[in-house]
């Protein structure tokens, strides 16, 4: 189950049935997204297998998973904005049950999870999932 | 009469949509597409011709045989060689320049060598040679381009030292789309008693070319540019650098005779083309330069010089965009950025939402996008089958994304 959250993002999408106001949207969430430090865009962050840089900050607090990410790619960051919709916050046991193929599908967001994207969205769903399950 | 719209029925693919628009493809300088005869031509040569070459007797080898060794011919007629023997089959331009880079240029350089690049060599044209720099001291020299892209031959000519065995130059940018004065550079080059190898992967796709005139001493090119099948190529060696090379690889149809303790080797240009061979592959490409030669050179070169004209045109009214490689004579390769925070794969993913295909990334050019100090661009590249409708296409693209992005 994702978060609350996300639920409220599925509504802001449910109304927009062309690809170019959905994107409009993820790139909307990217620029109101808090940027991550400088200092914090280092390998240990950095998700391999995207075309554009990526990096994902997990932080673990009271047994729940948050995270903070960023991109050179304003729809890569968006979609790190959505991203975190759908897991910051979540109990660390929660983050792998998540389905985002079904989650982001409800985003009209799934063509992005083909193989063949370099955008790299599902290495990060992958690196999410592992740093979950590493912690808990 | 050089009618694009007649021509385009050729490529079936052109005539498919993808993400529900029209396929408007700009992506020829990554590859190109293929027409109806290259496909059919590939299809007939399994169906109906399909054995392997220089070995058997029967009818069908001897007949795979003669259409497999017809396109050495072929390809020395586009090139402008006259003794089709300085042409070795391979699968492509990396092959052909790796081919040098071992059998060449190894054996007879040293610790403290040199090879002369320029800085928007293809990573075909760098990677083979930081080989020897890594294996055997030999060092890199770099020679820059000015700011709209342009080559200086003189300056390839004065970096040439008394260490220097080999320059190593593109004749056309796959990113700048800049069209370098080789002839100068070889001549130059010559006259110091340097060798040149040329890489044509993109110049063989958009002028016409004569070797014999233009006298390198290597000249590689690939058939998957040259809308052929991929896994095909050449490469155009010297005679006299023929008789200097050695064998890259060792295997069957390379030699004459084997034994336990000596291998006497097959005369050139079959002693370099070892193990069977892109048979089908090399026969399409073989039609893909009839089918070019067909269209004439001269023309695709003018057809493609209107477009180059039109986009550059459409491109300079975008304001918000910074085309790299502003030369008045280079190709219809244009790379781009746009001005702000917009990635090149945030374009590319918006043009492809329009049908637009593009490349979006580094183009296997590391050191020329450090010498832009960009980290990626998106880059359209022209081919025979383009018209100014797909421009217009494009511009319409771009300026959704500048929008989306702006």
């Amino acid at each position: 189950m994702a978060q609350p959250e996300f639920e409220e993002v599925v509504e802001d999408f449910a109304f927009l049935d062309d690809w170019e106001d959905r994107y409009r949207l993820v790139i909307e969430m990217g620029r109101d997204m808090e940027p991550l430090d400088e200092a914090l865009k280092v390998p240990a962050t950095k998700v391999d297998g995207c075309a554009s840089q990526v990096w994902l900050h997990p932080r673990i607090e009271a047994g729940r998973f948050h995270f903070r990410g960023d991109s050179d790619a304003m729809i890569v960051r968006g979609l790190i904005a959505v991203l975190r919709k759908l897991y910051d916050g979540l109990p660390l046991g929660e983050v792998a049950k998540v389905d985002a193929r079904a989650e982001l599908g409800r985003l009209g967001l799934n063509d992005h999870l083909s193989a063949q994207r370099s955008n790299g969205l599902r290495a990060m769903i992958e690196r999410i999932r592992t740093q979950a399950v590493e912690a808990a | 009469m050089y009618d694009v719209h007649e021509i385009r029925k050729d490529f079936p693919i052109l005539s498919r949509q993808v993400n529900g628009k029209p396929l408007v493809y700009l992506d020829n300088g990554a590859s190109a597409q293929k027409p109806q005869v290259v496909i059919d031509a590939v299809t007939r040569a399994y169906a109906e011709e399909y054995s392997n070459v220089h070995r058997g007797l029967h009818y069908l080898s001897n007949l795979a045989t003669e259409k497999y060794e017809g396109v050495r011919g072929t390809i020395a007629r586009f090139l402008g060689v006259a003794d089709e023997e300085q042409i070795i089959l391979n699968s492509g331009t990396t092959e052909g320049i790796n081919m040098v880079a071992y059998g060449w240029a190894m054996p007879r350089m040293e610790a403290g060598d040199e090879i002369v690049l320029s800085v928007m060599e293809h990573h075909a044209n760098i990677v083979p040679w930081h080989f020897l720099r890594e294996r055997q001291g030999v060092q890199l020299k770099w020679v820059d381009v000015d700011s709209r892209g342009a080559l200086d031959p003189q300056a390839v000519i004065d970096a040439i030292g008394p260490k220097t065995k080999l320059v190593a130059i593109t004749h056309l940018s796959n990113v700048l789309g800049t069209v370098v004065d080789v002839k100068s550079i070889i001549d130059g080059a010559h006259a110091k008693g340097v060798p040149v190898l040329v890489d044509g992967s993109q110049a063989a796709v958009h002028m016409p070319l004569d070797l014999d005139a233009l006298n390198p001493d290597f000249y590689a090119i690939t058939g998957h540019k040259l809308y052929g099948p991929s896994g095909s190529g050449a490469i155009f060696v010297h005679r006299d650098r023929l008789a200097e090379m050695q064998p890259f690889m060792g295997g069957g149809d390379m030699i004459r005779e084997v034994h336990k303790d000596q291998v006497i080797y097959n005369d050139a240009p079959m002693k370099f083309e070892a193990g069977t061979p892109g048979i089908v592959q090399t026969i399409g490409l073989g039609v893909a330069l009839d089918y070019m030669m067909g269209l004439g050179m001269e023309n695709i070169a003018a057809h493609e010089a209107v477009l180059r004209d039109y986009t550059r045109k459409r491109l300079d009214g975008l304001n918000w965009l910074s085309v790299q490689g502003t030369t008045d004579d280079k190709a219809a390769i244009f790379s781009f950025t746009m001005n702000g925070a917009a990635h090149a794969h945030d374009i590319s993913t918006i043009l492809d939402k329009k049908g637009v295909a593009v490349r979006a990334g580094q183009h296997c050019v590391g050191p020329l996008m450090d010498h832009m100090g960009v980290a990626a661009t998106c880059r359209a590249s022209f081919g025979l089958y383009n018209t100014e409708d797909e421009v217009d296409v494009l511009i319409d693209a771009l300026e959704l994304a500048h929008d989306l992005f702006g």
